[in-house]
């Protein structure tokens, strides 16, 4: 079964926000990159559904050349192929753009399934799988926390405010991947020596217009300077007062 | 006026919290509201809808299961077949799980978790976050339809009640997805994204048996839950669903309580929108009271039964 991994390169989450000289941008100076840690989890999903069902995982990315690292890594742990659908802006893409761009490529690689993250955490979306799946005709799971994939179908656990719901589809499928659903491998000594017999292949993609302009972008307001009310079991009461008084809560 | 096409969760009939303050929200873009509900109750809930200001509610019923995409499929169907402007939902998981999929059908791309909408007729700003909060962003949209999901707690729902048309219409049943069970948890039991208090514990108290204290001063809120920091969930005290943060849940209660958390970026990231913070660590220069509006700086073990206590006899009076 072709499977696909999406991933995303996302600053690391130590990246503090500065806005760019012309106000509608953040200025990446200094960050670092990681790819977005749900989409670890998604990588491994796929690779453990190759170890039980047969397959190729084929990691998808559309972003910069320099996402090859990250894609090395998870060819590293275990991932066939990588595809740079290359991009140097990728978080400016809109989701409907990226679902679009990703839809086009996973049909081309006529895969039944697709991984994803829940959320890519630069710009918080949680929309691309499901977006996907949609401009795909295919089954969609979010938030998945469990899956048992078979011939054809699968059934998968997701958690909502309320509670744990069975959700069973039939394949092709996009799952989104959530915390829970497995740990994610690191890569082996074999792994890593593998790399080199390995394809990243860079390619263009069919670029839709954004439906999204951004007029300015700030820093949130600093919250107004707070203060130590106390010491030890002793402060209580001057907490309590304040919450009363001040914050008016109890 | 033109109108925005709202989904509209229930439990049993009546609207989620979370779904009326999504309704506010759309209101104020000086939109007529035409809510959409589905599943068991739906009937039940359309009834109620005028009551937070819709003013046609329609009750999608006939499906023994649910079904996202099906359920999408109706919803785009609905947003073409009145014309409306925009589809909105609240950020909650089952939000989350639907609106991208609408707006897919629709073509238009989607504004997830905002946390403010404005309108010039037909023409939508929004403001959301970006990187978790570490910055806000000011986005005007170009799709043909507007479509977003509104974060919890930050609208309001409305207070002026409307007329409203209830229409019971087919909901498909032709899902590729279904939803065959559902393992409620304990209807008490409020999630970290919806309450209006939230007490979160880290590594601070030491071990999972001590969470004890925390869940004793949620309690004594009477509306909260318990949340906690990334350290203690990935040391198994904890279950995800509670993490708050950059990689967890992000939240904006009236009042957070952090109790032996240090206040990691990431952590900040998921709290600092909250209304009040009040932070309690046994190191004065923990960085969490740094967004705390107020600190106690003392070992949780002592100052959280102290709290629990106080909270109980000023909720008396
Ligand atoms: C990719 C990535 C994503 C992450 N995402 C998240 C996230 O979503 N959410 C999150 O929370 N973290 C996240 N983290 C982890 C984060 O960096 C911190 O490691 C974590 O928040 C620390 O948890 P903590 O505050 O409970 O523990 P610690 O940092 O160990 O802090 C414990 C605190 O308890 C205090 N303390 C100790 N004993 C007592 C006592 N008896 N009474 C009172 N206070 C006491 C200490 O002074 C200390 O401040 C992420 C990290 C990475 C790398
Ligand atoms: N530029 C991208 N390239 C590849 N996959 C992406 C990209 N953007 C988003 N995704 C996938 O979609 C998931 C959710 O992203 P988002 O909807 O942006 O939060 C991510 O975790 C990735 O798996």
């Amino acid at each position: 079964m072709k499977i696909v991994a999406c991933i995303k390169r996302v600053p690391t989450t130590e990246a503090q926000a500065k806005i760019a000289g012309d106000g509608k941008s953040l200025d990446n100076a200094g960050w670092q990159y990681m790819a977005s840690f749900y989409d670890e989890i998604a990588v491994e999903q796929a690779i453990l559904t190759k170890e039980k069902l047969g397959g190729e995982v084929t990691v998808v990315t559309l972003g910069p050349s320099a996402a090859s690292k990250e894609v090395r890594e998870f060819l590293a742990r275990g991932a066939d192929t990588g595809v740079i659908l290359k991009d140097d802006h990728p978080s400016m893409r809109d989701p409907r753009a990226t679902a679009k761009a990703l839809a086009a490529k996973v049909k081309a690689l006529g895969a039944e399934v697709v991984f994803v993250g829940r959320v890519a955490t630069d710009r918080d979306h949680s929309a691309v799988g499901a977006m996907l799946a949609t401009y795909l005709g295919w089954a969609c799971v979010t938030e998945a926390i469990g899956l048992e994939l078979s011939a054809g179908k699968g059934v998968a656990k997701r958690e909502t405010e309320h509670g744990v719901e069975t959700v069973e589809f039939s394949l092709p499928a996009v799952i989104t991947c959530n915390k829970g659903l497995n740990e994610p491998r690191r890569a082996s000594l074999k792994g890593i020596m593998a790399v080199k017999s390995k394809t990243i292949a860079e390619e263009a993609f069919e670029n839709v217009a954004a439906q999204v302009t951004v007029s300015k972008v700030e820093l949130p307001p600093a919250r107004k300077a707070g203060r130590i009310v106390g010491e030890g079991a002793a402060a209580v009461p001057a907490l309590i007062e304040a919450l009363r008084g001040e914050a008016r809560i109890l | 006026m033109s109108n925005i096409i709202v989904f509209v969760e229930h439990h049993n009939g009546t609207a989620r919290a979370a779904s009326a303050q999504c309704i506010g929200a759309a209101l104020a873009t000086s939109h007529d509201v035409i809510a959409v509900v589905s599943g068991k109750g739906a009937e039940e809930a359309a009834a109620t809808l005028g009551k937070h200001g819709a003013t046609k509610a329609v009750a999608l019923t006939g499906a023994a299961q649910h079904s996202p995409d099906a359920l999408a499929r109706d919803i785009a169907k609905l947003v073409k077949d009145n014309g409306a402007k925009g589809f909105m939902a609240a950020a909650t998981a089952t939000g989350k799980d639907i609106a991208p999929r609408v707006a897919a059908l629709l073509d238009s791309t989607l504004f997830s978790d905002v946390t403010g909408i404005t309108a010039q007729g037909d023409a939508f700003t929004v403001v959301r976050p970006w990187l978790a909060g570490k910055a806000i962003a000011t986005l005007t949209s170009q799709a043909p339809v507007f479509c977003a999901t509104t974060r919890l707690n930050v609208f309001a729902a409305s207070g002026a009640e409307k007329k409203c048309e209830v229409i019971k219409a087919a909901a498909s049943t032709d899902g590729k997805a279904i939803v065959t069970s559902v393992a409620e948890k304990a209807e008490e039991k409020l999630d970290v994204k919806e309450a209006p208090v939230v007490v979160s514990g880290g590594r601070g108290l030491k071990g999972p048996e001590n969470f004890k204290l925390i869940e004793d001063l949620a309690a004594a809120f009477g509306a909260a839950a318990t949340g906690a920091s990334r350290a203690v969930v990935d040391a198994g005290w904890r279950p995800h669903a509670e993490q708050v943060g950059q990689t967890g849940k992000t939240v904006s209660p009236q009042l957070y309580i952090a109790v032996g958390i240090s206040g990691a970026i990431q952590h900040l990231a998921g709290m600092r929108t909250s209304k009040v913070i009040v932070a309690i660590n046994k190191d004065a220069e923990a960085p969490i009271f740094k967004v705390a509006d107020y600190g106690i700086v003392g070992d949780a073990f002592e100052v959280v039964p102290a709290l629990t206590a106080a909270v109980k006899a000023a909720k008396k009076h």
